[in-house]
């Protein structure tokens, strides 16, 4: 049945930092990479090198321009994946039972034989984040890489997923969100992390970490024209040495 | 979202098929023998039919089947379920009238109320999306429920009540459009808590995550046609219920009759394109398409 389980014993999770992704795709990438050739259906790809190209992708990567009342405007890179929500509506629609959440980590997951296509749990997610495979006909979306993160034939290092494991800039970090102790949780305590759309109920497991408020450059005092003025003032008002006889004989011809 | 043809067909058919079949089954009208097989056919040929155009939009339409399994959850199992009992229901109410002559009332009236609560459920499916805030009202199955039964009345001659449904559906559209047009903005899903960055200054795409399309821009940011909507929505309303309401006030003959009720499936079937068509989800937020 497509009952959402009382309680989960962990929340797995990913914490994204907002202040730190430089919008690399670097993570759209390794997903599509790991996950094409691994759970499930491979992620196909229609007209791939012609002009109407597009994809099954489980993770994409939105940029925003903010624009504050005051001062310059700020570019947030914005990666948007499965939030593995606690109340997810994803899982309830299913008609077929083949959305599921499981107890043992939280994580949602499709079985997808089955799926049957139908596309609600896509209709019913606010995010996103699920996308009917156009070559198989089945429901794809992010596993949290459950095919790495317990998989011992892998070293210890790359038990995290994929997109986790390949980002550069260290913006995304996985974890339990249900232990408050956990580094995530603490992360998420220390930078104030917040839930995407809030009110649509969903209690969303990821969590984003806000955009650090931006330096400003100092003002200049009044009456100079650059703060730097003072350091582009003439060192020597007259010239000497060799400069100042050349300047000397060139004033001359 | 995306007004796929499949499910308009479906919705707009099976609504019909079984509004008539609930009158059917109330015995309204109470005919016998061949007058009763064609009415049976006409509400089991536009039910039927409008279940299997649904499966055509499945990505796998070979698993159906497991559809019915999860009614406890999921509003589209139950209409399953709902749908195959009420055939079952009726089909077994119809064989008995047609074949045998024996009209057994209470069979006819459990068959009404799973006819009817098909197109609960069908509206439901619906309804329940948050993600979908014109959608997800009370009204939404009003509609469904006004329309499928006036209709219905209409198909089934019942001149004396199917006028006042057509009107109540007509009223219940009006309300639903209205209400519609704001609740995007009512629902309190907007950029700011789409993205969490509200609080730092007004937020604004500013690149897609690709250049070209993909699925959910697709299925769920239809922006194609919605120029048209206020045309679109005279036309269901005129021809969806103004013309049918008309026709049944006058003296009554077979081929106005007919006239009525395809100006009435023409104007649903505008009234249910629209009903997709003009639906906003709010992961259009993320796209900047809102």
């Amino acid at each position: 049945m497509t009952g959402l389980p009382e309680k989960t014993m962990r929340k797995m999770g990913l914490v994204i930092d907002l202040d730190t992704c430089v919008g690399c795709h670097a993570c759209v990438v390794s997903c599509k990479g790991w996950n094409t050739e691994n759970y499930g259906a491979p992620l196909s790809d229609q007209d791939p090198y012609g002009a109407d190209s597009s994809g099954t992708f489980l993770n994409r990567v939105h940029s925003y321009e903010v624009q504050p009342e005051a001062g310059a405007a700020q570019l947030v890179h914005f990666p948007k994946s499965c939030l593995h929500c606690e109340d997810a509506p994803c899982v309830t629609v299913c008609p077929t039972g083949a959305s599921y959440k499981r107890v043992e980590d939280g994580i949602v997951l499709v079985n997808e034989s089955d799926c049957i296509g139908c596309g609600l749990c896509a209709w019913a997610c606010p995010y996103g984040a699920r996308e009917i495979d156009a070559a198989e006909g089945v429901m794809k979306k992010c596993t949290l890489c459950v095919d790495r993160i317990y998989n011992e034939n892998l070293p210890e290092v790359d038990r995290v997923p994929a997109c986790v494991r390949t980002c550069p800039s260290g913006a995304r970090h996985f974890g339990d969100l249900g232990d408050p102790d956990s580094d995530v949780s603490q992360l998420v305590a220390e930078r104030g992390g917040m839930d995407l759309m809030p009110e649509q109920g969903t209690k969303p497991v990821n969590k984003y970490l806000p955009p650090r408020p931006k330096d400003r450059t100092q003002h200049a005092p009044a009456g100079e024209i650059d703060i730097l003025a003072p350091l582009l003032a003439p060192v020597a008002e007259e010239p000497r040495g060799f400069v100042g006889w050349l300047d000397k004989m060139l004033e001359k011809v | 979202m995306h007004p796929a043809p499949s499910v308009i067909v479906f919705t707009t058919l099976s609504g019909l098929g079984f509004g008539l079949l609930f009158w059917l089954g109330l015995g309204m009208p109470a005919s016998e023998g061949w007058v009763a097989a064609v009415f049976f056919a006409i509400a089991f040929g536009l039910s039927v039919g409008g279940l299997l155009a649904s499966t055509f939009h499945l990505g796998r339409p070979e698993r159906a089947l497991k559809a019915f399994s999860q009614w406890r959850t999921s509003w589209l199992s139950r209409e399953a379920v709902c749908s195959v009992a009420a055939l079952l229901v009726m089909g077994l109410y119809a064989a008995l009238v047609v074949l045998a002559g024996v009209r057994v009332d209470w069979l006819g009236w459990i068959g009404a109320a799973l006819s009817a609560g098909t197109v609960f459920t069908t509206s439901m499916i619906y309804a329940q999306m948050k993600t979908v805030p014109r959608w997800n009202t009370a009204l939404t199955p009003a509609l469904f429920l006004a329309v499928s039964l006036g209709g219905g009345a209409l198909l089934a001659g019942q001149v004396g009540i199917a006028p006042w449904l057509l009107t109540l559906a007509a009223a219940v559209q009006l309300a639903w459009w209205v209400r519609g047009d704001r609740a995007l903005a009512q629902s309190g899903t907007d950029m700011a808590s789409a993205t969490g960055l509200g609080h730092i200054g007004a937020v604004r795409a500013f690149e897609s995550p690709h250049s070209g399309n993909n699925y959910l821009l697709r299925e769920f940011v239809h922006v194609v046609g919605r120029k048209h909507g206020v045309k679109l929505r005279a036309i269901a309303m005129s021809l969806g219920y103004m013309v049918p309401v008309l026709v049944l006030v006058l003296p009554f003959s077979h081929l106005m009759a007919l006239l009525a009720v395809i100006a009435h499936l023409a104007g649903m079937a505008a009234s249910r394109w629209l009903f997709f068509a003009e639906a906003e989800h709010v992961v259009g937020l993320y796209y900047g398409k809102r």
